[in-house]
């Protein structure tokens, strides 16, 4: 008896399916971003309430690390009893490990602040809220776009684990793909979840860009620019 | 409420660690597998599929990394392979491989979870030997060492806080993804949750978390020490830093 052919990918599948696809890729790409925009809107206060009180700081480190060592699949099944399953499982999940992620970096970043430009704009008067918001924040915002990127493309690959409790976007395309053993599924839900974190990625990339033109690589056209830029900076900072 | 003290008799019951008729069965071919009903049985797969895929990993990952690092080159590739494995779903790879050749069960889940325990130790390897004080090796050049020797009696050494933190990291993201293997039909710990969830036994996913979660945290405290034991006092300031980056 000749296999049915079972290729990796078919253009008949996505065009047949395509309700489908994009159905589970929104879902996919809404988890990512709201988990990571609760993410953010946690982890600023408390990486700021760690860095501005040093003895919160090791117990808030240590717990995130505990947290995060704990593996999404026990993670999701902790939650599972009392969240059930689906949705609101998922995104807990998701946020918690954004979190940690994010809370490290933003503290990283606070802490590589340049103690001379903090002295300087004490110095100068500043209060405690306009240092944190005019200069520690912004000296601080390459680490935390970095954190950023990093807890968004974990993100996109974690909602795919989401299957566990039956709520995973992409990757219930792909268990689904496994359970009928079609490979054109797997592969395409698997290729739309690299290309997803890719793409917000570089679109994080280059929000950090337009956000920090005082950091831009310099390049030889750019670099007069940016010596500009360097040079407006500071004559906005004083 | 229940769900706890579900989980707590789950956790107690005996016959759920050793398995109704003990930790092996045989296969209808004459030959034996891990009883999926004993939580020891599920545990021992567990390791030993965690331990394969990180020594797989290891001998690809350790030369190539310590190589590339003594000569300092394709740094970018390094990054560029950490990177794309973070924005890989497991999931992904776990299930084109079952669909593959390579089929369902415990050996698509070796390879899958190998391939991410590449990355960690290719990385710290490749820094481990690349960051080394270039003063150091020039001063080993300097007493008439060959370039064998200098890597492996200099730059090695110095190399190997951070390639025990590579290793750690690995081993214990190995460990967290093994679990996944209960969905492409594999076994180990992860098979108590999908069960319980397929069950609808809600106690029974709750203790598999528990398990699960504690032999990840008992794997990294145990592969903490190692990793202090390895690293002479002198270097552990660098491995401090260098976890703190990570």
């Amino acid at each position: 008896m000749d296999a049915p052919p079972n290729p990796w990918f078919s253009w008949q599948y996505l065009e047949r399916n395509w309700s489908e696809v994009v159905d589970a890729l929104v879902i996919h790409i809404e988890l990512t971003v709201l988990a990571v925009v609760i993410a953010v809107a946690i982890s600023l206060p408390l990486a700021i309430l760690a860095r501005r009180i040093p003895r919160l700081s090791g117990p808030i480190m240590g717990f995130t690390g505990v947290l995060y060592t704990i593996p999404s699949f026990a993670l999701f099944a902790l939650l599972a009893p009392y969240t059930g399953i689906g949705r609101t499982t998922v995104l807990i999940g998701l946020v918690i490990y954004a979190l940690l992620i994010l809370v490290r970096n933003i503290v990283v970043g606070l802490e590589g602040v340049d103690p001379d430009v903090v002295d300087a704009a004490k110095g100068l008067g500043y209060s405690p809220t306009k240092l944190l918001f005019s200069v520690e924040l912004p000296n601080a915002l390459p680490s935390m776009i970095a954190g950023l990127r990093l807890a968004t493309v974990s993100t996109v690959a974690l909602v795919t684990v989401g299957v566990v409790v039956g709520y995973g976007g992409l990757g219930q395309l792909m268990f689904r793909g496994l359970q009928s053993d079609y490979r054109a599924q797997i592969a395409t839900s698997a290729l739309l979840c690299l290309a997803l974190a890719l793409i917000l990625d570089v679109l994080l990339l280059a929000v950090g860009r337009l956000a920090m033109p005082w950091n831009r690589p310099q390049g030889k056209r750019g670099s007069r620019a940016s010596r500009q830029a360097a040079r407006t900076q500071v004559e906005s900072a004083s | 409420m229940s769900t706890i003290e579900d989980a707590w008799s789950y956790l107690t019951t005996a016959q759920n660690w050793t398995g109704a008729n003990g930790i092996t069965t045989s296969t209808f071919d004459g030959g034996w597998t891990w009883a999926n009903d004993s939580i020891i049985a599920l545990g021992i797969e567990h390791m030993l599929m965690s331990i394969a895929a990180v020594t797989i990993a290891a001998i690809l990952a350790l030369p190539l990394g310590v190589y590339l690092g003594h000569v300092r080159k394709g740094g970018t590739a390094t990054v560029i392979v950490s990177n794309v494995s973070r924005a890989m779903p497991t999931l992904a790879l776990l299930t084109l491989f079952a669909a593959s050749a390579i089929g369902f069960g415990n050996k698509a889940v070796i390879i899958a979870a190998a391939i991410f325990a590449f990355p960690p130790i290719l990385t710290n390897s490749f820094t481990g030997m690349a960051d080394v004080d270039p003063d150091v090796r020039d001063a080993a050049r300097g007493i008439g060492m060959t370039r064998f020797q200098i890597a492996t009696r200099v730059e090695l050494p110095l190399a190997v806080p951070l390639i025990a933190a590579g290793l750690r990291t690995s081993s214990v993201q190995t460990v967290a993804t093994v679990p996944l293997a209960a969905l492409v039909a594999g076994g180990g710990l992860g098979v108590i949750i999908n069960t319980g969830i397929a069950t609808q036994r809600y106690g029974q996913v709750l203790a598999g978390g528990i398990i699960v979660a504690v032999v990840a945290l008992t794997t990294d405290a145990v592969l903490g020490r190692l990793q202090r034991r390895v690293t002479p006092p002198q270097l552990r300031a660098v491995a401090a830093a260098a976890k703190a980056s990570a």
